[in-house]
């Protein structure tokens, strides 16, 4: 069990430098010379401010020295939480502007990826129910699950927000507001949110209650279903049986799905030009603000790792199986 | 008489038509009787005893008439079944090893599929500890997961489960198979017990090893593509037996006593024949070294002494 | 084959003298044949298909040409309308859906190449092996596929559709690794292989003559998969603005309704064709793929 949460921490710790190395190569190994061609894209006007910027990536890429000494300066940078001052928004740091649009991306994501995991997985349960409800929800399922994110955000966008004219569809708060703790920018807030959320919900909902189906009916043709029914158990005692056991995949379904997920939340975002990370990576490759982009991809990278660690750990925590090793180890 | 069954016949439905499993079968099983029910794979064992207790999607009931201490045994309707499941027939399946809810633990799983057949886990508790630790098993067992039981304690388990409504049949298919020599012994000495504690009445013990069911049987039945061709107490079948495919059958074991395996079976020459469009007369007639012309009509089994019942015209 | 469960093994040598094989290949067919899911997912695909190949060829102007009235709503002489530049959006359509064919192909295909390799011999050889392999797809299954790409083709000056398909394919592999190398090492101990292993075969010759056949249905359902992915993350690419430079695809295309504020004019027409091309496309494709389970799977043909 220890050894088990040990060895996914050090896929997750291999992960990490992984992403940081290829963070790292991009910029040099990459055709061209990245500090004229960010530059030159970068649209800077004020000559002072260009050469300010030029000494500034000539030192931090470090061209002069030796690729393994700017490998090493590239780590201790990072351990100093230095990820570099973004072009873009100069001399703002990376970290201040990603820091700064992390909450509406958790704000999307959180609720979707739960609220759609919980919905789908009872949906699918009852999908497997009979041959009628199966044959509906199964191609639906898998029908939304081809659904490219943006284009659904595109199509809620234009029903509920253009021609219903319920919903707002941009942006994070109406431009009139400032951020504030009021009721009247709350609900603003809850207005612009409610369509991005609503589009990410409905395409994780199809995978989620496909998978929930698969997995029970492959619980209802296991050995203790059998053995339950020839002794007349109620199908509703199997049932139950089932969906418990079906739901421990589903966690581990969850770790699988997070990039898909997180890279649908990032479309949906520009969409609905929703002020989250997804909207950040838009402009930043819109102004060839490198530093901010990169830093960008380390965040989701660091994000992704945590979450699995979480999900690894609840998983140990809920399956009988895996929890029993752990107590049967260390007794 | 615990069990009467009549012309049975359970055909399997497939694409290519129906499979005739059990093509009419009849035997008796008296008041505690331990019949095991012996034959080469495919010969209907299994589905005999899958019929009598629930018969899966693809499984058709025919014909013949199945009667339980009297009553019928509706085993054409689901749902009807219900109530005997359990309460009068039990099973201890094949894949005992897996038959329990990896993710329940052992005394909650019984708690609740008591629940649900309506018998209060109290009235059964002291029950079920009592015959846990004659099948010899720390009744603690009940607050483990199965995941921390070995293959041979999950065995008992079962066993002790299936019987504790102490049902009038109990169909134990090939529980042996998957144990080591030792273990099938003990097996099968705490199966006879429980016949003679009267925890079972009877039993029908389906198994490919027929030295094994000598050792624990009253009686044993041997089928061949679906047909009954032989019943008679234990020691008939292997000192004396009629038919020519129990004779075989017998014949192909390296010494009464000791367990062997399947392959032995197959020292018969030829295959069993098709079930899909089985041929007419004696099914072993292809086989048979003592075939003749009165074999292309189907022989009756007919009782050639008391309680012993065979299926062959050279006998008759 | 009965394959019922349980049932008497003697039916497998019913009356008939047809080879086992020829027999398993007709009743194959036999459900292919009554499977709607497998039809209907086939026949839209077959659709798709040849508006890609046929399509295109009856565009005879640049599809990214001024050609007509700016911002018509579909009509007789542009099908599906035309932007705000006058741009004609059938053309696009049909070139698009080929693009998708395309990348989900070349995506998908190298994917399918890496996956299945990598799969191959983490399950066959084992060991260390097995170990490092493995070590590898974990890493990979990790990295958050679409953000890797944006950064690694955000630096790309000229992007086209096969490095895109190459760079898509190189970050999602991984899952198909994973199930190969399970269904592999199953496999791998079986009788014919182990015979084959002591006859002293090469891994390889093992690997495509002994277990790989054994697998096809499988490994043709995970390319499936792999191609729906590609499509699927070719799409997001192109509609953040990393799309093929010049190209034309059904992701490019929404990128620019969006861009051109095609919501806000209430140009449905602009963004509605492709995105329903790509989730008709993709989901005919994974509705074929529970078909296909269907029929190669006896125990799912029940329900």
């Amino acid at each position: 069990m220890w050894r088990y949460i040990g060895r996914k921490l050090f896929v997750y710790l291999l992960t990490f430098i992984v992403a940081v190395t290829i963070n790292w190569m991009i910029p040099r190994f990459m055709p061209g010379d990245p500090v004229r061609s960010m530059l030159s894209r970068a649209q800077v006007s004020d000559p002072e401010a260009l050469e300010r910027m030029t000494n500034y990536y000539n030192d931090v890429f470090g061209l002069d020295t030796p690729l393994h000494q700017q490998y090493l300066s590239f780590w201790s940078g990072l351990f100093r939480g230095d990820l570099g001052i973004s072009t873009m928004l100069y001399p703002e740091p990376v970290l201040d502007i990603i820091l700064r649009s992390v909450p509406y991306t958790l704000g999307l994501l959180l609720p979707a990826i739960i609220l759609s995991w919980i919905v789908g997985n009872r949906f699918g349960a009852f999908a497997a129910r009979s041959k009628v409800l199966d044959n509906t929800v199964l191609p639906v399922g898998y029908v939304l699950t081809a659904t490219p994110y943006m284009w659904l955000a595109l199509l809620l966008a234009w029903s509920l927000g253009i021609i219903a004219g319920i919903f707002p569809v941009a942006g994070g708060y109406s431009f009139s507001l400032r951020p504030e703790f009021s009721w009247l920018f709350i609900s603003d807030l809850l207005a612009h949110w409610f369509l991005p959320f609503l589009s990410l919900f409905i395409v994780a909902l199809g995978g989620w209650a496909i998978g929930m189906r698969n997995m029970i009916i492959y619980e209802l043709e296991a050995d203790y279903a059998n053995y339950l029914q020839a002794l007349g158990a109620p199908r509703k005692l199997i049932r139950r049986y089932a969906f418990r056991n079906a739901m421990l995949p589903q966690i581990t379904g969850l770790a699988v799905q997070l990039g898909t997920l997180i890279a649908g939340a990032l479309l949906t975002e520009i969409v609905f030009n929703y002020p989250g990370l997804g909207t950040l990576i838009l402009s930043s490759l819109n102004s060839r603000d490198f530093f901010l982009l990169q830093g960008i991809f380390l965040f989701v990278v660091v994000g992704v790792l945590v979450a699995n660690f979480i999900i690894d750990i609840v998983y140990v925590l809920i399956d009988p199986r895996t929890r029993v090793q752990m107590t049967g180890g260390s007794s | 008489m615990t069990l009467r069954v009549n012309d049975l016949k359970v055909y399997y439905q497939t694409l290519r038509g129906d499979v005739h499993a059990l093509d009419g079968v009849t035997f008796d099983l008296a008041d505690g009787e331990i019949m095991g029910l012996a034959g080469e794979s495919g010969c209907g064992k299994t589905t005999l005893g899958k019929s009598l207790i629930r018969l899966d999607s693809r499984m058709r009931h025919v014909g013949g008439t199945i009667e339980l201490d009297g009553k019928d045994v509706p085993i054409a309707d689901d749902n009807a079944m219900v109530p005997l499941r359990y309460h009068e027939i039990s099973l201890i399946p094949q894949y005992a090893m897996s038959a329990l809810n990896p993710t329940r633990k052992i005394g909650r799983m019984v708690d609740e599929l008591l629940r649900a057949r309506g018998v209060r886990p109290a009235d059964v508790a002291d029950e079920l500890r009592r015959r846990l630790e004659l099948v010899g098993l720390d009744p603690d067992v009940l607050n483990r997961f199965p995941i921390e039981l070995s293959g041979g304690m999950k065995q008992r388990v079962v066993m002790v489960i299936s019987t504790l409504l102490d049902p009038s049949l109990l169909i134990a298919d090939e529980v042996t198979s998957a144990l080591d020599v030792s273990t099938q012994r003990a097996v099968a000495e705490s199966m006879v017990e429980f016949r003679d504690r009267g925890y079972v009445k009877s039993m029908i013990f389906v198994t490919h090893d027929i030295s094994l069911v000598y050792q624990m049987a009253d009686t044993i039945m041997v089928m061949y593509a679906g047909h009954v061709v032989e019943k008679a107490p234990a020691g008939t079948v292997i000192n004396e037996p009629r038919h020519p495919y129990t004779q075989m059958l017998i014949g192909a074991l390296p010494e009464v006593g000791t367990t062997t395996v399947q392959g032995r079976l197959e020292g018969i020459p030829g295959t069993p024949p098709g079930l899909l469009d089985p041929p007419t007369g004696c099914r072993f007639k292809d086989r048979c070294p003592m075939a003749f012309s009165k074999c292309s009509e189907q022989p009756p089994l007919v009782e050639i002494e008391p309680g012993h019942w065979a299926a062959c015209w050279k006998t008759g | 084959m009965t394959n019922v469960a349980g049932a008497p093994g003697a039916a497998d040598k019913a009356g008939s003298a047809e080879p086992a094989g020829e027999r398993k290949v007709s009743e194959t067919l036999h459900f292919a044949r009554r499977n709607p899911k497998l039809l209907i997912g086939l026949g839209i695909v077959l659709v798709f298909l040849l508006i890609g190949i046929i399509g295109p060829f009856f565009v005879d102007h640049d599809p990214n040409e001024y050609v007509g009235p700016k911002s018509q709503p579909p009509n007789g002489e542009y099908w599906f309308g035309t932007t705000t530049f006058g741009q004609d959006i059938w053309a696009q359509f049909v070139i698009g859906v080929r693009s998708t064919f395309l990348i989900g192909v070349f995506g998908g295909g190298v994917a399918f190449l890496i996956g299945t390799a990598v799969g191959f011999v983490a399950g066959y050889k084992g060991g260390i092996v097995d170990e490092i392999l493995n070590m590898i797809t974990n890493v990979v299954l990790v990295l958050p596929a679409l953000v890797v790409l944006i950064v690694a083709i955000a630096y790309l000056d000229v992007r086209g559709l096969f490095v895109q398909g190459v760079f898509i394919g190189l970050t999602t592999w991984p899952w198909a690794a994973r199930a190969v190398r399970s269904q592999a090492l199953s496999l791998a101990t079986r009788d014919y292989v182990d015979l084959a292993r002591l006859s002293g075969r090469r891994t390889w010759r093992i690997i495509t003559a002994e277990i790989a056949p054994n697998m096809s249905s499988y490994l043709v359902m995970s390319f499936i998969l792999l191609f729906g992915g590609a499509v699927l993350t070719a799409a997001g690419l192109d509609f953040i603005g990393l799309g093929p430079s010049n190209g034309v695809s059904l992701g490019l295309m929404l990128e620019s309704a969006v861009a051109w504020s095609a919501l806000q004019l209430g140009m449905w027409w602009w963004f509605i064709p492709p995105g329903l091309g790509i989730t008709v496309i993709v989901g005919s494709l994974y509705i074929l793929n529970v078909g296909l389970d269907e029929v190669f799977n006896p125990k799912l043909r029940e329900l």
